[in-house]
């Protein structure tokens, strides 16, 4: 996949983590990708194996969207909720999330960006968490303590250490 | 979104004291040096301009989190790079690369396709009119 080198994760600040991802295609039909429920549970479906049986989205600031996935063979459901707070077309999306199953304290509010250029859309997802102690919380899961190490740098560094202690 | 799908990205404990071990330039560049062989801790503070006393405490926290393990000699007590706790590290980051380019693969070959049919209608209506 051509842009799968442009995925970027990291940690910003002390409440935000940060992704970004480049895709080509301009920045309306990104928007609509992550906006229209037959579109979004066509690719937003989690790790293989599980699908994506309900997506309700009321598009406009105050409108509610609600986010269910399943896992294709035990049937466990994990389900996400969430408020717009802002939403400008092919711009900008602001909204809240909480899943059913809490694996963090109090809620995230969950900032999408899209900048097209040259007919290739950058999205910037930035995904803040009410207080420290929420990212923290978040953090201490080891993926994102990974990510405040910057994932690009781990991600470069480690498999090349790896080799070397191998071969030693 | 950050998603943490049942079972999927909770990992051993001890994935949370590798990455913190990692999050750090001075303990990564320990290990980038024992992964060219096992050093003593008079041989790995040298490079650092560092006590040794502060290297000891980068190389604690490095032992606990299972990436160095201490040699056999008992007076020069080297560190030695420990492959496994890297693996682990670094197939866990792999998983989790893998999660986010399954959803965005997927969401390319869809734009591709939303981008396809879009031309299509535009050319039927050109040819419409």
């Amino acid at each position: 996949m051509k842009n799968s080198g442009t995925f970027k994760i990291t940690a910003h600040g002390d409440h935000e983590i940060v992704v970004t991802r480049v895709f080509d295609a301009p920045r309306q039909l990104v928007f609509d990708a992550y906006t229209k429920p037959e579109l979004v549970k066509r690719w937003l479906l989690g790790p293989d194996g599980w699908s994506m049986p309900v997506c309700e989205i009321d598009l406009r600031a105050g409108g509610k969207y609600r986010y269910v996935w399943k896992n294709d063979t035990d049937g466990h459901e994990m389900g996400m909720v969430g408020i717009y707070r802002e939403v400008a077309t092919a711009q900008r999306i602001v909204a809240t999330e909480i899943f059913d199953e809490a694996w963090y304290p109090g809620e995230a509010v969950d900032t999408i960006v899209l900048v097209e250029r040259d007919s290739k859309t950058t999205l910037t997802q930035t995904i803040l968490y009410d207080s420290r102690e929420t990212r923290d919380a978040v953090l201490k899961s080891p993926m994102k303590t990974g990510m405040a190490a910057s994932y690009d740098k781990l991600e470069k560094v480690l498999p090349s250490l790896e080799r070397e202690a191998l071969s030693a | 979104m950050v998603m943490e799908p049942d079972g999927y990205i909770r990992s051993a404990p001890r994935l949370d004291a590798t990455f913190a071990a990692l999050a750090d330039p001075t303990r990564r560049a320990i290990l980038a040096r024992l992964a060219k062989g096992e050093a003593s801790v008079t041989d790995l503070a040298e490079p650092f301009a560092m006590s040794q006393p502060a290297i000891s405490k980068h190389l604690k926290v490095l032992e606990r989190a299972g990436l160095i393990s201490r040699g056999q000699d008992a007076q020069r007590r080297p560190r030695r790079l420990e492959a496994r706790g890297l693996r682990d590290a670094t197939q866990w980051l792999e998983n989790y690369r893998q999660f986010w380019e399954a959803q965005f693969g997927r969401l390319d070959a869809l734009l591709r396709e939303m981008q396809s049919s879009g031309v299509r209608k535009r050319a039927k209506r050109a040819v419409a009119k």
